[in-house]
């Protein structure tokens, strides 16, 4: 049965939105959150395991040090209070995929409460996110249902569980609710995700990768008449796992719910989840008041303590921030906000730094990922990094280009031979013999046979208009291979001419 | 030989074994003997570990003078432990059906410990459903029955444990204590029973039944022998994280020194709220005997009061039924031990196998307490319930503060009364609960607490004596513990188990 939806402008503006997003983020540590399990992504199932992280009688969990630090990291970088004591509860509830058959999270006494993250849209607009919480817990194991269509638990026939990421260190984002966004909403949603992926990549806990399920989000979309009204009923939806699943589904849910209160019906408080395939959501469980995870603060675990010297160690560690980091690069490099955002868009900042790093021009690097390399990866979708070209591939021919040992042209062939796995720029000129031509007599040879050939050409350049030179430096070119220096070229037949 | 060798203490065999004048093996046989004759009318263990014992005893055995001279004084003495220790390889059930034929794939830490130590392990023994109960009936397999009366229950829930060592099958055992499972089957037992510590002894493979509470520790004859097993299971455990980052006390130093029954100088705590109505009388007139002992050897006797102890008994109803709740959760038929799939008709749903299982799988007594526990920790409810319990909580432990102010250390009766029939209290679970009056608020506080053979009462049946010493100051109790014991054994020209009849002795024999 199809929802009834309400046109999103008609929707935001009759409607005050409210929303909000609790967001999962897997941490990078080796081992897991309570015990010496490795953790790697992709391992056969049921073999990342401890007595510990399958729930065995008698196994106790101790902290993973190293989780919580990472968890101050991004307290830190999101501007929380540092709780010096915080505390781990019990979320008590039967799941096959809780070894223990219950969680272990913080709940009224998380290590990070009450912050904030700045977040940037592409108009330049700074909107602050007001952030509740960003607590530590552990992640389940996965269920796998067979026999199904698609893949859901009704209509299978058995499930398998995989218990490897069960115990995986997770952080959880929680906002508050978040106010006076009007239709801009699922921007600044998506621009939020996109802020704290940035943030925790360059924290190095987590990497992050929607894909593989290290982050996840929670979205929670409300309505009311008018910002002085009190807040509408929240629908929940839960696991949504990518940029632009966030951003559509807080722009459903706001439609969704628009023409419900329109046609005078209530929303109901309910988990839904975000349906790639019809892009829509789907009414899951209905929240009730039976739902009682009877949290308690787990026995088994001693409260965190955290000095502040601890925090002022952690503090001294912390790498610059992205967002302060962009802003950096594009005053050194000499960047419009619109250049700026090109290289962010083509996820290319991390490369041009270090093609620059490499010794490279900012102008130069910027060139090279934004045009040529950006259309190759395009062409086999892939992405930047993935293309087999390192920066310091990029900062050679730069350089080479630089030292007057490449025109443009090589330059371009160059950087072909090493896409072709043809080796290293030099490499890839030794093996072809690219270099510039320097016999000037050569060049010389070049010139007059394409006079030769486009006498009008000549009339034109002798009589002051040198519009059609291009003609002729293309003609030499092809003579010479493009081996010859345009420059050169240009040099000779102004002397021809005179 | 064999009745001679089993009656020895844990020490005396010990120093046999160091002299050359027994082998650990023959340790090791002479008990598997007396287990073989005496498990018809005992029932302690659940399982006999026969082979893995002689095992570990002739590896030890075979070690050199210069690798014995580095383990501990106990080396090569054979140990029995409780069914709610995992032991790797050996089977571990909790006396419960829900774990059966469950074999661990891990050793606990104090395992870890006793097989480095050269102790050979004799096998597992029985207990109360998850060490929920006070009489042991509440074990999923068998009754397990006291050595001097076997029409009677051992205590509980560590009764197999207690049992087995009272019975000579076992010179040394292993026992849990969450609210008096290691000390009141001492008492009904005439052994010594020792609940060292909140976080003295790593709980790392000790299946927990309330996390809070739990606490591993000795259960022996002889109070030196507790010391010595606890300075062997004793100690910091990186896999405990409520484990004190800090060595076992000089506890064996602390029982040699009591031995020489000079109390001087040493103020102990009379709990006036542990005694007097409710207590049988033969117990209060061996434990009022006792103190005057300890005043004869120099002690100085004080009352003390401790005015919230009268709640324990609600508190500790609240805060161990609501951990056993979530502690229990995990046996769900998904991973290990028992599955029982819905019947044909019902659902073949994961919920509905994991309703079944724990249906067919728990006794009355767990199922009471996990719904107990449920309730209090429900939404609406958790802070009248388990918050207030916190809170009681939080007093009793000031009331053991103000109380070691005045006192070095507390005593009392351990267990109001001796040991009663089997069946006598099954029926009503609060007079059950009033077994563990006495020791329950050394749980709360965790405070270590020992129980000691104070004699027998009126209907010959032993009777316990507690200590109960500071936090973290396991010392301070063994040393009027071995005291009173020297003095009481010089009174009864002996042990207390020379009034204890053992036919299977004979048969052993």
């Amino acid at each position: 049965m199809a929802e009834k939806l309400m046109k999103y402008a008609d929707a935001t503006k009759k409607y005050d939105v409210v929303f909000g997003l609790e967001t999962h983020v897997e941490l990078c540590t080796k081992t897991k959150l309570f015990c010496p399990a490795e953790v790697h992504f992709g391992g056969e199932p049921n073999t990342q395991l401890t007595p510990v992280s399958l729930g065995l009688p008698g196994s106790l969990p101790v902290v993973n040090k190293t989780a919580v630090d990472y968890a101050i990291k991004l307290g830190l970088a999101l501007h929380c209070e540092i709780a010096e004591w915080s505390q781990f509860a019990r979320k008590n509830y039967f799941y096959p995929d809780m070894p223990r058959d219950y969680q272990i999270s913080q709940y009224d006494k998380p290590t990070n409460g009450n912050g904030y993250l700045d977040v940037e849209l592409e108009d330049g607009t700074v909107f602050r996110v007001p952030i509740e919480r960003a607590h530590i817990e552990d992640d389940a194991g996965k269920n796998t249902h067979v026999g199904g269509a698609d893949g859901r638990i009704e209509g299978a026939d058995h499930s398998l569980v995989d218990y490897n990421r069960a115990g995986v260190p997770l952080i959880e984002i929680v906002t508050k609710p978040i106010e006076g966004a009007g239709d801009r909403a699922p921007e600044i949603a998506g621009a939020y995700m996109r802020a704290i992926r940035d943030i925790v990549r360059a924290l190095g806990i987590s990497h992050a990768r929607m894909e593989q399920g290290n982050m996840r989000a929670d979205v929670n979309v409300s309505l009311r008449p008018s910002a002085d009204a009190p807040y509408g009923t929240r629908s929940e939806t839960k696991n949504v796992n990518s940029f632009r699943g966030i951003e559509k589904t807080i722009q459903y849910e706001i439609r969704r719910q628009a023409a419900r209160l329109d046609e005078g019906k209530e929303i109901l408080q309910e988990t839904r989840h975000w349906d790639e395939a019809t892009q829509t959501t789907a009414g899951g469980r209905v929240k009730s008041d039976a739902d009682d995870y009877r949290y308690f603060p787990d026995p088994d675990l001693v409260m965190l303590h955290i000095t502040k010297e601890h925090i002022a160690e952690i503090e001294a560690q912390m790498p610059e921030m992205p967002r302060e980091r962009r802003n950096r690069l594009k005053a050194e490099w000499g960047l419009s906000d619109l250049q700026m955002r090109d290289i962010l868009n083509a996820d290319a900042l991390d490369l041009i730094e270090d093609t620059v790093k490499a010794g490279a021009s900012a102008a130069g690097a910027r060139k090279w990922w934004l045009g040529e390399l950006s259309r190759e990866a395009n062409n086999k979708g892939v992405s930047l990094e993935e293309l087999p070209v390192t920066p310091a591939d990029v900062a050679e021919v730069e350089k080479l280009i630089a030292d007057g040992k490449l025109n443009d042209k090589l330059a371009k062939q160059t950087v072909a031979g090493v896409l072709a796995g043809e080796g290293t720029p030099d490499e890839v000129v030794a093996k072809h013999g690219y270099k510039i031509v320097e016999d000037t007599g050569a060049i010389e040879a070049a010139v007059d046979a394409a006079f030769e050939a486009n006498p009008d050409v000549v009339e034109k350049l002798k009589s002051g208009n040198m519009k059609p030179m291009g003609v002729i430096i293309g003609a030499v070119m092809k003579a010479t291979r493009g081996q010859a220096d345009a420059k050169a070229v240009t040099k000779i037949v102004m002397s021809k001419i005179k | 030989m064999t009745n001679e060798i089993v009656k020895l203490s844990a020490a005396e065999m010990a120093a046999k074994v160091k002299s050359g004048e027994v082998s650990s093996r023959e340790l090791v046989d002479a008990h598997l003997e007396v287990i073989e004759a005496a498990e018809p009318s005992i029932k302690a263990f659940l399982k006999v570990s026969g082979d893995v014992a002689r095992e570990q005893a002739d590896a030890f055995d075979a070690k050199s003078a210069d690798e014995k001279a580095q383990l501990p004084e106990l080396a090569g003495v054979p140990i029995a432990i409780k069914d709610m220790i995992v032991t790797k390889g050996i089977e571990t059930t909790a006396a419960s059906k829900i774990l059966e034929g469950w074999v661990p794939p891990y050793d606990a830490t104090v395992i870890e410990k006793l097989k480095a130590a050269g102790m050979p392990i004799l096998g597992k023994t029985n207990l109360d459903e998850f060490a929920q109960g006070s009489s042991t009936e509440h074990s999923a397999y068998q009754t397990t029955h006291n050595p001097w009366d076997t029409e009677r229950v051992p205590g509980g829930s560590g009764g197999g444990s207690a049992s087995a060592v009272a019975a000579f099958e076992a010179p040394l055992a292993l026992g849990t204590d969450t609210g008096g499972s290691i000390r009141q089957p001492g008492a009904l037992t005439g052994t010594v029973g020792v609940k060292p510590t909140y976080g003295g002894v790593s709980r790392f493979g000790a299946i927990a039944m309330a996390s809070s509470l739990d606490q591993i520790g000795p259960v022996t004859r002889t109070v030196l022998d507790s010391a010595l097993l606890q300075e062997v299971i004793g100690g910091h455990d990186r896999r405990d994280s409520t484990s004190i980052p800090e060595g076992p006390r000089p506890m064996v130093a602390a029982a040699r020194e009591g031995a020489k029954r000079d109390l001087k100088g040493m103020k102990v705590g009379l709990v006036k709220e542990l005694g007097g109505e409710g207590f049988q009388p033969g117990v209060q007139a061996r434990f009022d005997e006792a103190v005057k002992k300890l005043e004869e050897m120099g002690a100085e006797v004080v009352e003390v009061s401790c005015p919230h102890f009268e709640y324990s008994l609600g508190a500790y109803y609240i805060i161990m039924p609501s951990e056993v709740s979530s502690n229990l959760a995990r046996y769900d038929g998904m991973r290990y031990g028992l599955r029982v799939m819905p019947p044909a008709g019902v659902p073949q749903t994961a919920a509905n196998m994991m309703a079944y299982t724990r249906e067919a799988g728990f006794g009355d007594e767990v199922k009471r307490r996990i719904i107990l526990g449920t309730y209090a920790l429900s939404a609406g409810y958790y802070d009248a319930w388990y918050g207030s319990a916190q809170k009681v909580r939080t007093l009793i432990i000031q009331d053991f503060k103000n109380a070691f102010e005045k006192a070095d250390v507390l005593v009392s009766p351990t267990s109001p009364s001796t040991a009663f029939k089997f069946g006598e209290k099954m029926d009503d679970p609060l007079a059950m609960y009033m077994n563990d009056i006495a020791t329950i608020p050394a749980n709360l506080a965790g405070v270590p607490a020992m129980s000691i053979p104070a004699g027998l009462s009126d209907d010959g049946l032993p009777v316990g004596f507690q200590f109960i010493a500071p936090q973290q100051r396991d010392e301070v109790m063994y040393k009027p513990a071995a005291a009173l014991e020297a003095a009481l054994e010089e009174d009864w020209g002996g042990p207390i188990w020379q009034s204890m009849n053992t036919p299977w002795l004979n048969a052993a024999e």
